[in-house]
C-alpha cells in the first residue's frame, strides 16, 4: 500500500474491451480499426428511423468466457438498456448497454506485484455494450469537429472493477494482468494504442487507517499503459495537497491530457449526466442456461497462471522463465513446440527467453509468425546438447537461420562450423601453439598458470571457434601439466 | 404529485428542448396529468412478480457474426447538413 502524506489512495477501474468480433454488436457493419472514415455504417448504426438491432451471438460468448474466467457469476436473465445523452459520435442519442441486470457479476483479477506479493482485485460486474464513434478535432482551428461514425456499435465489455486498488503501481499490475488475460481468451486484442483496450479511473484519498471513504472524482482517458500510473498518481498527489491545505474535493470528472501531464476539470457535479437509463425496447432478454455455460467453460484455453504452474512441473523450468514464457499465449505455445522435439526444458526456456525473443524484436514481427519455426529450433538445439556444435557457434547458425529461414544443418554444413572434438585433429594445431609461444609454456610451467586461458584463446581464434572447449582443456592440461 | 416547473426545464435541458414559460407551465400540467395516471398503476399490487422489461416473450434473438455490406460513404455523409469527403462536421466540442 502506498501512502501519499499520511493519506491512502483508494482506486477503482473501469475498463472498456472492444471485442473482437468480425461484425459489430447489433448489426452486420466489419469491425475494422484504420478503415475509411464513414464506410462501415449502416441504419442501425447510425440510429436511422425504424432500423432495429440484433444481438451478435459471438459477442455474447465472448463475454461469458470473461466472465467465466475471472470466476464470476454469469446473471441468468440479462438486460439491455438505453443509456440516453447527447454528444455528435453518438448518433443514436443513447447508447445501448446494460444497467441492473448486467450479463456478469463479481469474480477478481489476481496478480503479483513487484515485490513478489500476491494481490486480487474483486470485480463488480461485466456488462455487454456498444462503443459510440469518434470525433476529431482538427488543430487548425477550425469552427467545426470531424465525426467518424465507422466504431459505432462496435462491441464492448465494461469491465469494473472493486474500489480494492490502493496505489497507482496495482492499477497499473491489474491492468498488465486482465490484458493478458483478454488475449488468452482471444476476446480482444489488448492493444490500447489502437483504443482497443481504454481505461477510466474513480480515485479518492483518506488519511491513513480510515475507514469512510473520501469524495471521489473521475478520471478519464488513461489511455495507454505509461500514462496510467502517471495520472492516477497526479490526481492522488492533486487531492491530498487540497485536504493538507484545509482544501476540500469536489466530485468532479477530470480528462487525463497526455501531452501536458496535468488532468483537466471536465465537468463538476452540478453539470454531472443524468442519464435516464430504461429497458431498451428492441431487444428482447439475454437468457444464458447452464448448456451454454458449460459449453464455454468446456472449451477454455488453459489460462496463464495454470500454464506457468504446469510449465514448471511438466518441463522442470524455474519459476521466472515460466512467467516469461507464458506471458503471451504464442508465445508459451512456441515453447510447447520447440519441446515436442526436445527434452531439455530449462535449455530451451534460456534459449527462447534470450536470442530468439532479442531477435524477433529486432525484426519487429510476432513470434506467431516468425520464420525461424520451433522444430528449428528443437534441432538447434539438440546440436548444442550433442556436441556437435557450441553455444558461440550456435548464436551464429541462429543468426542466419533467423536472416536465411534456412535449417541449421544446412547452415552448419555450408558454413563448416562442426564443433571440431576429434583429438588428432586438435593435436596439431596445439602443438604448434605450444611451440610458438615458449615464453608462455615456461610461464605455465613456474606456477602463473594463468596464461592457461590464453592458450585456450589462441586454440579458439586458430579454430574460428569450432574447437570444442572441453577437449581443448583436457589436451592443454595433459601437454602442460604432463 | 404535481410536476414542478423547475423539474419540467431540467427534463428540457437534458432533451435540449427550448421551451418558453407559457410552455413550461403547460407541460409541467400535462405531465403531471400523466404521472398521476403512473401513480394510479402503481397501486396495483405486483408483489411476488419479476419487473417485466419487455412485453415480447421471445428470448435470445440472435445473429451469426457475419459481416454484411455497409452503406456507401457518399450515402451516408449526404445525411447529414455539412460533412467534408470523409467526416460529418458538427459544431466545434471541446477535446
Amino acid at each position: 500500500m502506498a501512502v501519499f502524506d499520511g493519506f491512502e489512495p483508494v482506486i477503482g477501474l473501469e475498463v472498456h474491451a472492444q471485442l473482437q468480433t468480425d461484425s459489430k454488436i447489433f448489426c452486420g457493419c466489419r469491425v475494422q480499426y484504420g478503415a475509411e472514415p464513414n464506410s462501415l455504417t449502416c441504419p442501425v448504426c447510425l440510429g436511422l428511423p425504424g432500423a432495429l438491432p440484433v444481438l451478435n451471438q459471438r459477442a455474447v460468448e465472448y463475454a461469458l468466457r470473461v466472465i467465466l474466467a475471472v470466476g464470476g457469476t454469469v446473471r441468468q436473465r440479462s438486460v439491455f438498456a438505453r443509456k440516453n445523452y447527447f454528444y455528435p459520435d453518438l448518433p443514436k442519442g443513447y447508447q445501448i448497454s446494460q444497467f441492473d441486470k448486467p450479463i456478469g457479476e463479481g469474480g477478481g483479477i489476481s496478480f503479483t506485484l513487484e515485490d513478489g506479493s500476491e494481490k486480487t482485485v474483486g470485480l463488480i460486474r461485466i456488462h455487454l455494450e456498444e462503443d459510440a464513434g469518434k470525433s476529431l478535432h482538427p488543430e487548425s482551428g477550425e469552427p467545426y469537429t470531424q465525426v467518424d461514425l465507422n466504431r459505432c456499435g462496435t462491441p464492448l465489455i465494461e469491465i469494473v472493477s472493486q474500489p480494492d486498488i490502493h496505489a497507482p503501481e496495482e492499477a497499473y499490475a491489474y491492468l498488465v494482468k486482465l490484458k493478458q488475460l483478454l488475449q488468452y481468451l482471444e476476446v480482444c486484442t489488448g492493444d490500447m494504442e489502437k483504443g482497443h483496450l481504454r481505461c477510466d479511473a474513480n480515485v479518492s484519498v483518506r488519511p491513513q487507517g480510515a475507514s469512510e471513504l473520501g469524495t471521489r472524482t473521475e478520471l478519464k482517458n488513461l489511455n495507454s499503459f505509461k500514462h496510467v500510473e502517471k495520472a492516477l498518481r497526479f490526481e492522488i498527489e492533486r487531492q491530498v495537497g487540497l485536504l493538507t491545505s484545509g482544501s476540500v474535493v469536489e466530485q468532479a470528472t477530470l480528462l487525463w491530457n497526455e501531452k501536458t501531464g496535468a488532468a483537466e476539470m471536465m465537468r463538476t457535479k452540478e453539470e454531472s449526466h443524468d442519464y435516464r437509463y430504461f429497458p431498451e425496447p428492441d431487444l428482447v432478454n439475454l437468457v444464458v442456461d447452464d448448456a451454454w455455460i458449460n459449453d464455454i467453460t468446456g472449451a477454455m484455453p488453459e489460462l496463464p497462471d495454470r500454464k506457468a504452474a504446469r510449465f514448471i512441473s511438466e518441463y522442470g523450468i524455474r519459476e521466472y522463465d515460466a512467467g516469461v514464457l507464458t506471458d503471451s499465449r504464442p508465445l508459451a505455445d512456441y515453447f510447447e513446440a520447440v519441446m515436442a522435439g526436445f527434452d531439455d526444458g530449462q535449455a530451451a526456456a534460456n534459449w527462447i527467453s534470450t536470442e530468439l525473443l532479442a531477435s524477433v524484436k529486432e525484426s519487429e514481427s510476432d513470434i506467431a509468425d516468425y520464420p525461424v519455426r520451433p522444430p528449428m529450433i528443437a534441432d538447434l538445439l539438440k546440436r548444442i546438447k550433442s556436441g556437435e556444435i557450441s553455444g558461440k557457434i550456435a548464436k551464429e547458425v541462429f543468426a542466419e537461420m533467423a536472416a536465411t529461414g534456412k535449417e541449421p544443418a544446412a547452415i552448419i554444413k555450408e558454413k563448416g562450423l562442426v564443433q571440431i572434438s576429434d583429438e588428432s585433429q586438435l593435436e596439431p594445431i596445439i602443438d604448434s601453439i605450444l611451440n610458438a609461444h615458449p615464453d608462455n609454456v615456461e610461464k605455465y610451467k613456474s606456477g602463473k598458470t594463468k596464461v592457461f586461458g590464453f592458450f585456450v584463446g589462441q586454440v579458439m581464434k586458430e579454430t574460428r571457434g569450432q574447437a570444442n572447449p572441453k577437449v581443448v582443456n583436457d589436451l592443454l592440461k595433459r601437454k602442460l601439466d604432463g | 404529485m404535481p410536476l414542478s416547473t423547475d423539474q419540467v426545464r431540467h427534463v428540457a435541458r437534458l432533451a435540449r428542448l427550448h421551451l418558453s414559460d407559457d410552455e413550461v407551465a403547460r407541460f409541467a400540467r400535462e405531465l403531471t396529468v400523466i404521472l398521476d395516471y403512473i401513480d394510479e398503476l402503481q397501486q396495483v399490487p405486483t408483489e411476488g412478480g419479476e419487473p417485466a422489461e419487455q412485453f415480447i416473450t421471445a428470448r435470445n434473438v440472435f445473429r451469426e457474426d457475419i459481416v454484411k455490406a455497409s452503406l456507401p460513404k457518399q450515402a451516408v455523409l449526404s445525411l447529414a447538413p455539412a460533412s467534408d469527403d470523409n467526416y460529418f462536421h458538427v459544431p466545434r466540442v471541446l477535446g
